[in-house]
């Protein structure tokens, strides 16, 4: 049993193995737990696909699955594991936060407020919004 | 509109500063700071302006707030009366900024164009990435009971990302008022020096 964390949530794969510095999933698990999928193309999401190097050997894929954390170092990503590996964070590149922003397309997010209610900024499409972080510290 | 985020790791620590403000406007809580990795936030208070199509109008910048906090006596933490007046000013000017905005749209002055926005952009460093990726990791192991090795990887967030205020304060220890203000805050505010808390925001009226 693993538990991945992304940018948009956590997913508990019970099949997951995340022992010595490896992230291995169920190729059927991958697209739940990091918004990526396999395909014929490689690694893909939306439009996007990386391919698999063939030359990795069995480094990203073994049988029915998947090195998740060899793909996303493969694809520049930052991923760190607690010590024991049963929990992952899989996050984004300085690289593609960059081109995010550069866009100046406002990057979604979505959050609770104190009642557990989820918003998403882009709910709020078609109104200005100012927004402003603060803390309690 | 206006949607606050808390950069508040810890369950219940906003709760009774939003009760309070008892606030018409979206409130939202941010354990893992996300939005700050997403806008290269460092501090609070910062703000970005997004116009009605999504598009980053004013990236982040601080929300008017002027660090007249430095210049406090630290025994009696009151502020030379100049020194309150500029921060009063500069929260004021700030305000009137984003209702002029809100009235005025694209034609008001405090709007950028397309090529400002872009100049005005903060762009993270592939250690300040991997630094969201320690303090996330880090939070969520301290939330599920893993204090020690979740301690570890928030500390390690603070050495990637030392600009970030937000980390730093947010594992800092705190004051009977709740406040991470204890003297390793002020060592770490005079370590400043010359170099700001919160950036000058580049408009006419704000401090420089």
């Amino acid at each position: 049993m693993v538990t991945v964390l992304t940018e948009s949530g956590q997913r508990d794969i019970p099949q997951g193995d995340g022992a010595n510095g490896e992230l291995w999933l169920p190729t059927g698990d991958v697209e739940a737990a990091t918004g990526w999928s396999l395909k014929p193309e490689g690694f893909c999401k939306g439009a996007v696909c990386v391919p698999i190097p063939a030359a990795g050997g069995d480094k990203f894929r073994r049988g029915d699955a998947v090195n998740v954390a060899a793909l996303w170092h493969h694809m520049g990503k930052p991923a760190r594991h607690s010590e024991g590996g049963d929990v992952w964070m899989l996050g984004e590149s300085a690289a593609d936060r960059s081109a995010a922003l550069r866009s100046l397309e406002a990057p979604d997010f979505t959050l609770p407020d104190l009642q557990g209610r989820m918003h998403a900024l882009s709910d709020y499409r078609g109104k200005k919004v100012f927004l402003v972080s603060w803390a309690s510290w | 509109m206006v949607i606050s985020v808390a950069m508040d790791s810890r369950e219940g620590d906003p709760r009774e500063w939003i009760e309070k403000a008892n606030p018409t406007y979206v409130t939202l809580i941010d354990r893992f700071h996300r939005v700050a990795g997403l806008y290269h936030m460092v501090n609070v208070p910062q703000a970005v302006w997004i116009d009605e199509g999504g598009r980053i109008v004013r990236p982040t910048e601080s929300a008017g707030a002027y660090e007249g906090f430095r210049k406090m006596d630290r025994t009696t933490l009151q502020v030379p009366e100049e020194v309150a007046k500029i921060t009063a000013d500069s929260k004021e000017t700030y305000m009137n900024a984003v209702r002029d905005w809100v009235l005025h749209g694209e034609s008001s002055q405090y709007a950028f164009d397309d090529a400002q926005r872009r100049a005005h952009l903060g762009l993270p460093t592939e250690e300040i990435a991997a630094a969201h990726v320690a303090f996330t990791l880090g939070q969520y192991l301290i939330q599920t009971g893993k204090a020690e090795d979740g301690g570890r990887l928030v500390q390690e967030a603070v050495r990637l990302h030392p600009e970030s205020w937000t980390f730093w304060r947010q594992q800092a220890g705190l004051s009977d008022r709740k406040l991470a203000s204890q003297p390793d805050f002020w060592q770490r505010v005079d370590a400043l020096g010359d170099k700001k808390y919160y950036a000058a925001v580049d408009m006419k009226g704000m401090p420089q």
